[in-house]
């Protein structure tokens, strides 16, 4: 199980990547392994606001449809439009090329919220 | 999360665990929904083949002098169609004609009948037919003494030589790997396969079996999901989806299994009546014309931005990459090439009606 030492991770098996006041959300290496196959992305709207906890997008396999959720709030500044081409990128690169989308933060001290790579790597059992 | 204690293991277990799968509930069984993937398995199992653990499905076994005649009052189709050794489709109703459960029935001699029915209806149809049965026969429930695997793919035969003989839709007696099963050419898939009918004990030789025999044509253990996406894309339909006590093999497309020429079964007046007024909604197949999230159950079907039905199956089509489906639907928007629109989270997707099956094979 891939936990990358650089990220903060969500107890709903989001990560966050933080570049200044904006933070880089995808779904963790234990997220797309559970989800299996992704065929389709429902990434948010740009300039959505959205709300820490609160579902923001969907991700589909074959099987089923899962919420994703906001691990921090903001406004929606970028979404990764490959992934409506390629969904299988959150299945082969979740933490590079399946980025998700990116938020700039309105209170950055939620970031405190999140779990460090051990946390998570201990919340799911890794 | 609910404990899984009380869910029913098949002999397969073990060997489903060995092979990577990741297991879920299903119809009261703990069942592989897929090992390596169900892209993967869906393929192997269209080009090439791959092996499923069906034993979670029930055995019933009717026998004796009447059996024949039993079965016709209780079944829609006549198995007076069928000859030892020959196997048919044919639907479980109820007096009003809604269907209890799909079944397939083999002749195994001329008064001894196999039925197998889907695995979460084991107990209600065991309880309807032993109530119904109009005369004396002998109504045996075996599932938990038999065990069950399918074969499926254009590379079966050549796993399974020794079957290669029987035909579509047969069945017979036969040693397979040493251990003596019943063997039927029939299938869920769409493709050319086997569904093998052991004795419990018997069951994890002939997987070991069938996996190693399998290798070099590069057979892959193929799990529940891709069971559904190879079923969806030929339109056979998944009772407790697709067809239900709610809904008539008229409405579901399935009237060909229903032999009006028998004088008696069960639900034939409501069928009849049916047939004459005609059915006032139709099970369709579709497609959606473009990229979409993948139908699924109880999603609204949209005419004219209208609502005019509701999705029973849907997937991502593993073979045409791109979103499929099956409803029912008014009877005046039921035809082939309208246009449709499916609603997902609150946003239309367009979608045309399709002719079965949504796969369409060969020259």
């Amino acid at each position: 199980m891939n936990i990358p030492k650089n990220l903060k991770y969500a107890k709903t098996h989001e990560w966050v990547r933080v570049e200044g006041d904006i933070a880089v959300v995808g779904i963790t290496d234990h997220a797309q392994h559970e989800l299996t196959d992704v065929v389709y992305v429902e990434t948010p709207a740009i300039d959505a606001r959205i709300e820490a906890g609160k579902e923001c997008a969907v991700v589909e396999s074959v099987k089923a449809a899962s919420d994703i959720y906001a691990p921090v709030s903001g406004d929606v500044v970028a979404v990764n439009e490959e992934l409506s081409s390629a969904p299988e990128l959150l299945n082969q690169d979740p933490y590079d090329k399946g980025w998700m989308f990116k938020v700039k933060m309105s209170d950055p001290g939620e970031l405190n919220e999140l779990l460090s790579p051990d946390d998570y790597a201990h919340h799911v059992g890794a | 999360m609910h404990s899984t204690e009380t869910l029913k293991r098949t002999p397969l277990y073990a060997a489903h665990l060995e092979c990577g799968a990741k297991m879920v509930s299903f119809g009261g069984w703990e069942m592989p929904v897929q090992y390596s993937g169900i892209l993967e398995e869906h393929a192997a199992v269209r080009e090439r083949v791959g092996l499923f653990d069906i034993s979670h499905m029930g055995e019933f076994l009717v026998a004796g002098p009447n059996a024949e005649a039993a079965l016709n009052e209780i079944l829609t189709n006549d198995l007076r169609k069928i000859a030892v050794g020959q196997a048919q489709y044919t639907l479980l109703c109820n007096e009003h004609g809604g269907i209890i459960d799909d079944l397939i029935v083999y002749r195994i001699e001329p008064s001894l009948f196999l039925l197998i029915v889907n695995a979460a209806n084991i107990e209600q149809d065991f309880a309807w037919m032993n109530a119904r049965a109009p005369r004396p026969v002998v109504l045996d429930n075996l599932s938990d003494k038999m065990a069950a695997l399918a074969l499926q793919g254009p590379s079966a035969a050549q796993v399974l030589p020794e079957a290669a003989e029987i035909a579509h839709f047969g069945v017979l007696r036969l040693a397979v790997l040493g251990k003596r099963c019943w063997v039927a050419r029939t299938g869920y898939t769409g493709e050319d396969g086997f569904e093998i009918v052991c004795d419990p004990s018997d069951a994890p030789t002939l997987w070991a079996g069938l996996m190693e025999r399998g290798k070099t044509f590069g057979i892959k253990p193929c799990g529940l999901g891709a069971r559904d996406t190879l079923r969806l894309e030929m339109c056979y339909p998944l009772h407790g989806n697709d067809i239900t006590e709610e809904t008539t093999p008229l409405e579901a497309g399935l009237g060909k299994f229903v032999s009006f020429d028998k004088k008696l079964f069960v639900g034939r007046d409501a069928l009849e009546a049916q047939k004459e007024s005609g059915v006032a909604r139709k099970l369709v197949a579709f497609k959606m014309t473009g990229k979409s999230p993948p139908p699924r159950p109880h999603y609204p079907i949209l005419a004219d931005g209208r609502v005019v039905g509701e999705v029973t199956s849907g997937t991502q089509s593993p073979s045409l990459s791109i979103g499929i489906g099956m409803g029912y639907v008014k009877t005046g928007e039921a035809r082939v090439g309208v246009p449709i629109e499916i609603e997902v989270r609150g946003r239309r997707f367009a979608a045309v009606i399709e002719k079965k099956p949504i796969l369409k094979r060969g020259p």
